[in-house]
């Protein structure tokens, strides 16, 4: 009976369609003369749905819209520090990603969706994972892999298994290293005078690699350019403050929760720390592996995506300390420098697994249950 | 020390500041009644009366059948125009018998009879209590003496009088403790004695103040009751939840609050309780809220049982033109009517009227998982995760997440940003699961 309600609702959008057929025995309920409307007397027509009657308000694209607005700081200090190279990037990644969205959707014989937000937030993130000098076809075929394979050819919203923007960015880390790990230039104001050069945990790969050494040990002015941003690397990834600011916001606005990125920041921390404990001059200091990379970006913007995450708290420290660990097994011991994204997709995969085994025990259960269980 | 609340729950608009400040009015007799029979959870009683009867105020006009099941009354007297099927809040036709009153309004003759209660014993009192047709008026409407009937091996020590009022828009039990503590006090007095407890907590949330201060001040002399002050927060009044914020004692999954040695009834069958064991009156009338921005004056009406709801939004000057939602009971979990000619039962608590605009629209989009159902829940489910099984229609899946510990509360429609519709899911599928369980024997 409800049922037959809703989808009425949501076929024609009005409010009224629903009542007079839900009802079925509809012989006390006259349809109202719409030239009537004035007079006092009309017997209206009444919805009838399941309970709750009332709700929060809030919606998906609002939601999306928070996150959007968590990385407009970091969004436009991208801009001021590398300048139109980043703005240009940005446009084509958004733009890219909505046409996409409705594109596969109408091929789809799927409603379009745009209102929800989900691809403009998309075509951010992978914006703000790319190197600023990120030629414009690989960014279309980022934002193809995000929007399509990574997401509607699951279902769309709600149905991806994998974080849509790290497909896009893994597939164009695999598919493009060059343009992806060697191209990257330093910040300059408005991006005026960019030198080629590589990022800081490039260059620690590279040193370990040939053989030598850096010097690992981090000045305070390197520290702070690092978290301040002064720094080579992708659009969002180079501020840590501003980051934090963003993640902040959400999770007091109740978006996110702390649970994924704590553990995923604190697991990176403590192993590395580990290592470098057994070897400073092979192992960075454990500060200089949180701030550099994309760990931040990575821990409150990617790995907190609700499609692709578990759902309960635990659910959420444990997935927060795998992605924690396979960031510092690649970044250590893989072939990339980076290893933020591999390791949150790793962990994507067995989100439902995680979720299987965290299901919240319900109010009340019996001890003997609880301990059978 | 402050009473930490339950895990979960949300903060909806309450709205109850509408009909909060109207003092109990009586709602004049209508030209007509429609007494449902069915009007307790449990066996349907059994109709006594047949067109074409009189009947005098307060005589049985269907008899109790079997333990879990109790009479009805004649609210009024008067002449029994028909017996037929009709709309029940509860959202079927079920059979009713109307009843047209020819005003006189006379007592049967065993009614309306002061009695002296003192020397009256806990069996005594349990059955005047079922005799009067006590059900739990909340909402549940499940049969008051089968509460008070735990078994031996289940002792009770602790009596919960609910006055929590946890719905939004619903004030029925904020003026009846404001309007007669003194009775609600001396109806949790009876089950006191009943259920031979020696401590007795009424529970009222925060925001009735003036409820909390009328309360105490009956409880004043009383030994063993005290009156506690809950924080606000919906579903505050639930029974596991308002158990476990007063005493912390988990209501076993799948148990009920006689598992862990306490009786919870809600106020408006305290007062009724005292109606029936101190004066013999059945219970036939009931205080029913009208309100919401869809009535134009929002009432709180002492209304016989079977007034239909056009009778009660007549009289509370009629529905804005653009109302689109008739409620029986509070937002959070009442039903929604599809008819004005249901009438009020025992367990009708009020009429939440909204207008269009405000009606939230429930759409089944995907699940974005962004786990609001998980941080609310009451009953600390996967509601998420049990909309998905349920869609697949995987029921199985479903009671392996504990669809049946559902309490239907609606805290996670309430915050679902994809508008799911949660309840109506688990709904059915606790109903598939009834199903099946019938079917395997």
């Amino acid at each position: 009976m409800v049922e037959n309600g809703e989808m009425r609702e949501r076929k024609n959008g009005e409010v009224d369609s629903a009542s007079a057929e839900s009802g079925g025995a509809a012989k006390s309920v006259s349809k109202p003369e719409k030239k009537e409307k004035k007079k006092e007397e009309i017997t209206p027509r009444f919805l009838v749905s399941s309970s709750p009657h009332m709700h929060e308000g809030q919606t998906v694209s609002g939601i999306m819209k928070l996150v959007i607005y968590a990385l407009l700081p970091v969004t436009a200090f991208s801009i001021f520090m590398f300048g139109l190279a980043a703005f240009r990037v940005i446009l084509i990644s958004v733009g890219s990603a909505l046409l996409f969205e409705a594109l596969s959707q109408r091929v789809m014989k799927r409603p379009v969706s745009l209102r929800d937000y989900s691809a403009v937030l998309t075509g951010l993130l992978l914006a703000l994972n790319l190197p600023p000098t990120s030629p414009w076809w690989m960014i279309l075929v980022g934002t193809f892999f995000a929007i399509v394979i990574g997401k509607q050819i699951y279902g769309g919203l709600g149905y991806n298994p994998f974080n849509p923007a790290l497909v896009g960015r893994v597939v164009l880390t695999i598919s493009f290293p060059v343009q992806m790990t060697a191209r990257w230039i330093t910040p300059s104001m408005w991006g005026m005078n960019p030198v080629t050069t590589a990022t800081p945990l490039g260059r620690i790969r590279e040193a370990l690699l040939s053989g030598g050494q850096v010097d690992l040990h981090l000045s305070r002015q390197g520290f702070l350019d690092l978290l301040l941003g002064n720094r080579a690397g992708s659009l969002g990834e180079v501020s840590v403050i501003l980051l934090l600011a963003g993640g902040l916001f959400l999770i007091a606005k109740r978006v996110i929760t702390w649970h994924t990125p704590v553990s995923f920041i604190a697991t990176v921390w403590v192993l590395t720390g580990i290592f470098h404990l057994i070897d400073p001059t092979r192992y960075a200091n454990p500060s200089f592996h949180v701030v550099t990379g994309g760990l931040f970006i990575g821990a409150l913007f990617m790995a907190t995506d609700y499609v692709t995450s578990p759902i309960s708290g635990r659910g959420m420290l444990i997935f927060g300390a795998g992605c924690g660990l396979f960031t510092v097994v690649i970044r250590l011991f893989g072939s990339y420098p980076e290893g933020v994204s591999f390791a949150i997709l790793l962990m994507n995969g067995i989100t439902p697994l995680i979720d299987r085994y965290t299901k919240p025990k319900v109010f009340g259960i019996r001890r003997e249950e609880k301990a059978a269980a | 020390m402050p009473l930490r609340s339950f895990f979960g729950g949300v903060h909806p608009i309450y709205n109850k500041e509408l009909a909060s400040g109207a003092a109990v009015e009586e709602m004049p007799l209508p030209k007509r009644l429609v007494v449902h029979f069915t009007q307790n959870l449990g066996a349907p009683p059994e109709p006594l009366v047949k067109k074409g009867d009189a009947v005098k105020k307060g005589q049985v006009i269907a008899e109790a059948r079997g333990f879990v099941s109790v009479p009805v009354h004649a609210p009024t007297s008067g002449m029994v125009k028909s017996v037929d099927v009709f709309p029940h809040p509860v959202g079927t036709d079920l059979p009713a018998a109307v009843i047209e009153p020819d005003g006189s309004d006379e007592w049967a003759a065993e009614c309306n009879v002061e009695r002296d209660s003192t020397g009256l014993d806990g069996e005594a009192i349990k059955q005047i209590v079922f005799e009067a047709g006590l059900v739990g008026m909340g909402g549940a409407a499940f049969p008051t003496h089968v509460k008070l009937s735990p078994p031996e091996n289940k002792p009770i020590d602790l009596l919960i009088i609910n006055g929590a009022e946890c719905e939004p828009y619903l004030t029925a039990d904020h003026r009846l403790m404001l309007e007669r503590p003194a009775g609600i006090m001396e109806g949790a007095m009876l089950f006191a004695r009943v259920l031979n407890v020696s401590e007795t907590i009424v529970a009222i949330e925060k925001n009735k103040p003036e409820s909390i201060e009328a309360m105490r001040a009956a409880a004043a002399e009383r030994e063993g009751v005290r009156v506690e002050a809950l924080d606000v927060v919906y579903p505050q009044g639930a029974e596991k939840q308002l158990i476990f914020t007063l005493t912390r004692r988990r209501v076993p999954a799948g148990g009920l609050p006689m598992d862990v040695g306490v009786l919870v009834q809600n106020v408006g069958t305290a007062y009724a309780a005292y109606e029936a064991v101190r004066f013999s009156r059945p219970l036939i009338e009931r205080i029913v809220t009208v309100t919401g921005s869809g009535i134009k004056q929002p009432a709180n009406l002492l209304t016989r049982i079977g007034t239909t709801f056009q009778d009660l939004i007549t009289q509370c000057g009629g529905l804005v033109n653009d109302t689109g939602k008739v409620i029986s009971g509070g937002p959070m979990m009442g039903v929604a009517q599809y008819s004005l000619d249901a009438s009020v039962t025992k367990g009708t608590s009020g009429i939440v009227l909204l207008r269009r605009a405000e009606i939230p629209q429930f759409v089944s989009d995907a699940c974005i998982r962004c786990g609001r159902c998980v941080r609310v829940c009451p009953m600390t489910l996967n509601p998420s995760a049990l909309s998905i099984f349920i869609e697949r229609m995987d029921f199985d899946q479903a009671a392996e997440y504990n669809a049946n510990d559902c309490i239907e509360c609606g805290c996670c429609a309430y915050v679902c940003p994809s508008r799911r519709p949660m309840v109506h899911h688990f709904r059915r599928a606790k109903a598939e699961l009834r199903k099946a369980a019938r079917k395997a024997g």
